[in-house]
């Protein structure tokens, strides 16, 4: 992987002295490690993928290297993308750069991390139900999620197909950007990559927000909501309102539900996705097994982590009969009522913003003993994965320990354009702020 | 509704996934608790709704019908546990 980036550094610094260099030329970025890149080891953090080696490049990371990107490693995460503290790795637990007895989130924590931690300048990260943009909050750092069919999906290896997505974690709204409009786009690849039209989404930095309408949902401003994390968002709402912004109070009545529809459909969708792991054409084999059936079982449940095999179980089970309409097809309806919220709301409103998550960052450990618990702790991003929604978590303030708290927007479907441009703009008036003479 | 260790054993075996007795019912309490948990989209009256099974406005995705360069033999078998001329080799599935 070092040769491999020092070699292109070389390449890069020749067309950068003819004047041909791309547009990331020399931007040095990490990738999180479930994304393939040719002759690479791509473990998703997972044992069962130990040895083994792409054969190919994902579509996003060809776009970010013929922009002259330079991608010079790949990050820690949990296994499989099933976690929210990146402490599910078979490689170890990632731990926050800003206090090192805390989680960084996850499951893209190794990508936050190196932002955070200025060991690359942008990196790629997936997020199915809030891991973009978790760990950027509890890092101190931009996530940005891009609406469901915006990034190709082509060398993503798939945990809940009908929700992953791959995005940009970066120390700016403008890098964000810059990096999203490189991987953007429709793909031959990957049939449920969008062909809509990819705007010059770095256009949106330095606008104002006059007029804008934005949507405060109560049910992600209810109780539970810790004080100083709560007067953190309201400074930057206010920043907002004397802007010119709109500010509105809205609902999302089946906010309720979220947890429960995603986490059903998300682990049905996981055992069907990784029943590909089976010990016989890649991936980690169980020694000397007796029979066909026999590698299959010790492959993977030798090969698999706690976790993984836990989400498996409950995929299985969901969608097992007898339990398929009671569980899998009530939790398919579930979601289109989620998805109705946001189209009724999205009817007055330009865009949404909300904590993006319910505490800062925990301790290591902390909710490792409850599965539920850790579950809960993706209140506020799952729904916008259920109803394929673009949304950035920009950082804003800290709480009383000094932790950073995450502020999310959500926007319209394909409107990552409104949630750069917001985000841009509560992230310099909080800078202004911060620098301003006392 | 309660999960029980026979319902892990049967979702196991579907799953292709082996656990051991203590590992059996510490699984059976968790799902249980998770099930519990999810238990609470039955509050909801959803007879007349349609399931979302995606996100997008896309129908049936189609391309030319167009032979295109793919990867070799060679690399498709690179991450293989065991290789025998040029197959994928497994242990013997019939007696």
């Amino acid at each position: 992987m070092g040769e491999r980036a020092l070699e292109r550094a070389r390449d890069i610094d020749g067309r950068v002295q003819q004047g041909k260099a791309g547009s990331l030329a020399g931007v040095v970025m990490a990738t999180k490690d479930i994304l393939a890149m040719k002759d690479q080891p791509l473990t998703c953090g997972s044992h069962i993928l130990n040895n083994y080696k792409s054969p190919f490049d994902a579509t996003l990371i060809e776009r970010l290297e013929a922009e002259d990107a330079i991608i010079i490693g790949k990050t820690n995460m949990d296994e499989f993308a099933m976690g929210s503290s990146t402490e599910n790795s078979h490689f170890g637990a990632v731990k926050n750069p800003l206090d090192t007895s805390r989680v960084p989130g996850g499951s893209s924590g190794g990508s936050a991390v190196a932002v955070a931690a200025d060991m690359a300048l942008a990196a790629i990260g997936t997020d199915t139900g809030g891991s973009i943009r978790q760990p950027a909050a509890f890092c101190g750092v931009v996530g940005l999620k891009p609406t469901y069919g915006r990034v190709s999906r082509y060398g993503l290896v798939a945990y809940a197909s009908s929700f992953d997505q791959a995005g940009p974690i970066t120390r700016t709204v403008e890098d964000a950007a810059l990096v999203l409009e490189t991987i953007a786009g429709v793909d031959p690849h990957d049939s449920t990559s969008a062909p809509i039209d990819v705007p010059r989404f770095s256009s949106e930095v330095n606008q104002d927000v006059q007029g804008l309408r934005i949507g405060l949902p109560k049910e992600y401003f209810a109780e539970g909501l810790a004080p100083d994390m709560r007067s953190s968002l309201k400074q930057a709402i206010e920043l907002l309102d004397r802007a010119g912004a709109k500010i509105m109070e809205v609902s999302l009545p089946h906010t309720e539900y979220a947890i429960a529809t995603y986490y059903v459909l998300v682990t049905a969708e996981a055992s069907s996705n990784l029943a590909r792991y089976d010990g016989a054409r890649y991936g980690f084999r169980s020694e000397n097994p007796a029979s066909l059936d026999e590698m299959y079982i010790q492959s993977r449940t030798q090969g698999f982590g706690e976790e993984v095999k836990r989400r498996i179980m409950l995929g299985t089970y969901v969608l097992s009969a007898g339990y398929y309409d009671a569980y899998y097809r009530k939790a398919q309806k579930v979601r289109t009522l989620i998805r109705r919220d946001f189209d009724e709301v999205f009817k007055t409103c330009d865009c949404l913003l909300t904590p993006t998550a319910p505490t800062t960052a925990f301790k290591l450990g902390d909710k490792l003993d409850n599965p539920l618990t850790m579950y809960l702790a993706d209140i506020y991003t799952v729904s916008v994965n259920l109803a394929g929604l673009p949304a950035i978590s920009v950082p804003c303030g800290k709480d009383s320990s000094g932790l950073p708290v995450g502020l999310q927007l959500i926007g319209k479907p394909f409107d990552e354009s409104m949630v750069i441009r917001i985000g841009d703009f509560v992230e310099k008036q909080i800078a202004d702020q911060q620098n301003a003479p006392a | 509704m309660s999960v029980t260790i026979r319902d892990v054993e049967k979702v196991a075996q579907l799953a292709k996934l082996d656990f051991s007795h203590d590992q059996k019912v510490e699984l059976a309490r968790q799902l249980d608790e998770i099930v519990a948990y999810m238990e609470k989209l039955r509050e909801l009256d959803t007879d007349d709704l349609q399931a979302t099974f995606h996100v997008q406005d896309l129908d049936n995705v189609f391309r030319d019908d167009e032979t295109k360069p793919s990867i070799s033999q060679e690399s498709a078998l690179q991450n293989a546990p065991r290789v025998n001329r040029g197959y994928f080799s497994v242990p013997k599935a019939i007696g």
